[in-house]
């Protein structure tokens, strides 16, 4: 069986199909990245994932484990993080609150205990600040730890948003668009940081990307999508150069 | 049967007042999305200058109608500038405390000026009554339903027919994309407030004859509007007089049919259910953000 | 300016981050342990009252600044803490019992609100705690059996222990800044630990909030619960403190009032909870003195400046007749609050915040720091 699988899933909204029957397969230990032209249901496919969408049918299995039906919150628990094309961060608060908030599954206290601070919390809030800081290092984010992210620039925050999912500990990390709005620099940054957590911290990613040179360099799979329908499925170089795909984005 | 029909046409009556309310609540919240606390204070107000006018004056009562509604769309004009336009853009919440602060302010004002008494208006509707075979149906009630209709239907006009009223609706859907195409769009949050204080000023001259008016008039029928507003889902027009008027029924039936005390709370109950069943009122739209 | 070194994890975790703190608060609590034995009775009623104003402030911070979600409604929550212990009292229930069974309930209640709020959003949300703040006021008021009505109930003075502790005694004032002291300890502890985070994530963004594996929903209930919770506790003070209480004491005004006091003291910080308090419940004891003296010094003024004894009469009855005014209260708050949303947005405490800041950069403070970042996109209805 695969680690991760999605079973003819399909998102309508009315008459508009943004998925499709939709079957794809992701293997432990991979980098899988699915592409596509814009509103080929690249993101709805990870807003079905984490649930922010209820898929109209299909099913979702992660870990030999139907959660087609688990509530939102329950998917983190599972080991499933996630990053937003726009952003999703606590605005308001430090950037090492953010990446405390990815710690939120593994927390175990409760409220009463919590409100007197007893030891056993204290121990909890060292081990939650240790792994953090293995983030922070992981990433480079030292200058920021205490700064608010509102006045962050966009790159930091792309970068805050991949730490507070790594923070979580993930066995599956969705990726949505981890380069839009980055430079050349930070692209090439943020490709190395998706190789090393495959192969330093063994996350599984799965990645929606527009940049297809940042594809090429990752992947070890390719999914190309179109109105909602899988058009090919294979090596980066396959998919390039099979004739849908060629049609599709060139719009012959 | 008789009693019912009587209940309901004071009902409907009082709803209009209510639905007026909360249609300048939703004109407001459409073109800027601010909630405006104050909205109760600003008939209040404008039930103050026509008592000025007519009352004190003793201007005939159309020229005092008109001149209050005047006076009060300038002076709508005068607290967008002021209190809101400085802080249009922040946070929902501080602008609806802001707004809350304006609604003190007017009514310790007009307690001071106007002083805390009861005053009524004389009207031409004052006295007469229309008889349909037993039933007897007061003149100043049914004036205040025409009156919500010609104005709903004015507005509705104004907002659909009009380059204004297609302005007003491109800015309220998005501000800055609208100030780029080339709307103004702070001429146009203004002359919304203008609008919307006007309607007020009709709301508060229309119940003169029904209630009276006093300072604190506006905070009992501004909290009574709001659940109007919420009914109708906060951003639909006919929804706002829809919800008023489910209001004053629901009101007006509570105090007849049921135990004392239910009356004030009726319309509170009711809201609360709807807002559980569906919370985004009955004419909402459901919207969920992007991401 | 002092640079902080961090050298453990602890640093991020402890409650004083350096000594300069300890020292501080040190002396501030001596002040106010001192405080009875000094000051006049009419000031330690005033401060009790800031004590229990101030809680309902912390408890107000905790739903409406760190998780988002506003209130309109916690003059009901200090109303059902009230009367359960003017309730309780009545059946000779001990002290600690009751005060422990308000706050329960009123925390129950709270959690009852919290679920019907989850699915609502800003101004939905608002209506909706008003209207349950005046349904729980009609209650209050037709429930004769247990409320005694529009009549009002009697409270008696606390008895601890076997000791009867009268609302103005040194006593009774330390209890009252026991439970602020406690609410706000407990706060900070909440805020350094997952829930608080929990809190801040679903005010910021609930969508990645709920990515993050934060159950949205138990939260807000927990917020809810927690918030109404303090609000009984203060609630027991306040029915001690005025040893009278009736269902038009617990009115939308109220509410407001604590919103006031989250507001002007600065909505994201405890400090703010406790300057705002000060600052509502000494407005009373500044317009008093406004009437009683502010004429005389104007007059006195005008005199000094060349104006015959005549004229400076004049002024002063002007003055006076002015300051006696009725509803002078209520503009003067309407003006407060807008010029407080308009000019100050952070609160006492950010002024406080902006001018230490000033002297710690001199010269080189730029007012672009506070600066507050304006959203003119639609962002707030399709949250």
């Amino acid at each position: 069986m695969s680690y991760f699988r999605a079973e003819n899933l399909s998102l309508h909204f009315g008459g508009l199909k943004a998925v499709d029957a939709v079957s794809f397969a992701v293997e432990r230990g991979e980098i899988l990245s699915i592409i596509g032209p814009n509103g080929a249901g690249k993101s709805s496919i990870f807003n079905l994932i984490s649930r922010i969408y209820r898929p109209t049918s299909g099913r979702i299995f992660f870990e030999d484990q139907d959660i087609t039906e688990q509530p939102p919150y329950d998917i983190a628990r599972l080991g499933i993080a996630r990053t937003f094309q726009n952003i999703e961060l606590f605005e308001n608060a430090t950037v090492l609150s953010n990446l405390l908030v990815g710690r939120h599954r593994h927390s175990t206290t409760q409220l009463w205990q919590e409100l007197l601070f007893l030891p056993s919390v204290r121990a909890n809030e060292k081990v939650h600040r240790r792994r953090v800081e293995q983030v922070i290092e992981f990433l480079d984010l030292e200058p920021y730890r205490d700064k608010l992210i509102s006045g962050l620039p966009y790159g930091v925050r792309k970068v805050i948003e991949l730490a507070r999912a790594l923070c979580s500990e993930p066995k599956l990390i969705l990726l949505d668009e981890p380069s839009s709005g980055l430079n050349v620099e930070e692209t090439d940054d943020m490709s190395f940081w998706i190789r090393d957590m495959k192969s330093e911290l063994g996350v599984t990613v799965l990645m929606v990307e527009h940049d297809m040179s940042l594809v090429n360099r990752v992947s070890d799979r390719v999914i190309a999508l179109n109105y909602g329908r899988v058009l090919a499925m294979g090596s980066p170089a396959e998919v390039q150069r099979h004739p849908d795909v060629v049609a599709a984005y060139l719009g012959a | 049967m008789l009693d019912f029909v009587q209940q309901l046409v004071s009902g409907v009556a009082l709803g209009c007042v209510y639905g007026l309310i909360a249609l300048g609540f939703v004109l407001v919240y459409k073109a800027t999305e601010v909630v405006n606390f104050a909205q109760g204070d600003l008939m209040m107000l404008g039930g103050f200058f026509a008592f000025t006018f007519i009352g004190m004056m003793g201007l005939n009562y159309w020229v005092g109608f008109a001149a209050a509604v005047a006076a009060m769309a300038l002076f709508g004009m005068l607290a967008e500038r002021v209190v809101v336009r400085p802080i249009l853009g922040y946070p929902q919440f501080s602008i609806i405390m802001a707004t809350i602060g304006l609604g003190y302010f007017l009514r310790s004002v007009a307690g001071m000026v106007w002083g805390t008494d009861d005053f009524k208006i004389d009207t031409p509707f004052s006295q007469g009554v229309l008889r349909i075979g037993s039933l007897v149906l007061a003149h100043d009630k049914l004036s205040v339903i025409a009156a919500t209709v010609i104005l709903c239907a004015l507005l509705w006009l104004f907002f659909n027919k009009t380059t204004l009223g297609t302005a007003m609706r491109a800015s309220s859907e998005n501000m800055l994309a609208a100030y780029y195409m080339g709307i103004p769009v702070k001429r146009v949050v203004s002359i919304v407030w203008a609008i919307s204080a006007a309607v007020a000023t009709c709301a508060g001259v229309l119940l003169a004859p029904i209630t009276f008016i006093h300072s604190n008039v506006g905070l009992v029928l501004g909290l009574k509007a709001f659940p109007a507003a919420v009914l109708g889902g906060f951003g639909s027009i006919p929804g706002a007089v829809v919800g008023g008027v489910l209001i004053g029924v629901i009101e007006s039936m509570a105090g007849f049919y049921l135990a004392e005390g239910w009356k004030d709370v009726a319309p509170y109950i009711v809201l609360l259910a709807v807002l559980l069943l569906k919370p985004e009122g009955l004419f909402g739209l459901h919207v969920r953000k992007k991401v | 300016m002092r640079f902080l070194f961090k050298t453990d994890y602890e640093d991020d975790i402890r409650l004083f981050p350096h000594s300069g703190y300890i020292v501080s608060y040190g002396l501030l609590l001596a002040v106010l342990l001192i405080a009875p034995y000094v000051l006049s009775s009419y000031l330690m009623s005033q401060l009790v009252f800031v004590c229990i104003y101030a809680t309902v402030g912390v408890a107000l911070l905790i739903l409406t600044g760190f998780t988002g979600q506003a209130s309109l409604g916690h003059a009901a929550f200090l109303a059902i803490g009230a009367y359960t212990a003017a309730y309780l009292q009545k059946y000779n229930v001990p002290f600690p019992v009751y005060f422990l069974a308000a706050g329960a309930l009123t925390g129950l209640i709270g959690a009852l609100v919290g679920f019907p709020a989850l699915r609502l959003q800003g101004i939905y949300l608002v209506i909706a705690t008003i209207s349950f703040a005046f349904i729980v006021e009609e209650i209050l008021a037709r429930w004769e059996s247990v409320t005694n009505g529009n009549e009002g109930m009697r409270v008696k003075a606390v008895s601890l222990l076997g000791v009867t502790v009268s609302r103005d005694s040194p006593t009774f004032y330390f209890i009252c800044l026991a439970v602020l002291v406690l609410t706000i300890v407990g706060t900070l502890n909440l805020l350094r630990s997952p829930t608080g985070r929990a809190f801040v994530a679903i005010r910021d963004s609930e969508t990645a909030a709920r990515s993050m594996g934060i159950n949205v929903a138990l939260y807000k209930v927990k917020s809810f619960a927690i918030s109404a919770a303090i609000t009984g506790f203060a609630g027991v003070l306040f029915a001690h403190k005025l040893s009278f209480i009736s269902p038009e004491m617990f009115t939308l005004q109220l509410s407001i009032e604590f919103i006031i006091v989250i507001l002007i003291g600065g909505t994201f910080s405890l400090h703010g909870a406790v300057l705002g308090a000060i600052f509502i419940v000494m407005i009373d004891p500044f317009l008093t003195y406004l009437k009683d003296d502010m004429p005389g010094i104007i007059a006195g003024v005008a005199a000094t400046f060349g104006a015959g004894s005549a004229t400076a009469g004049n002024i002063q009855s002007k003055v006076a007749a002015f300051a006696s005014l009725n509803g002078l209260k209520g503009a003067i708050y309407g003006i407060i609050i807008m010029l407080f949303v308009l000019f100050e947005p952070l609160g006492i405490y950010g002024r406080w915040l902006k001018i230490k800041l000033f002297f710690q950069l001199f010269p080189l403070y730029k007012r672009a720091t506070f600066k507050r970042q304006k959203i003119y996109v639609k962002s707030e209805r399709n949250r």
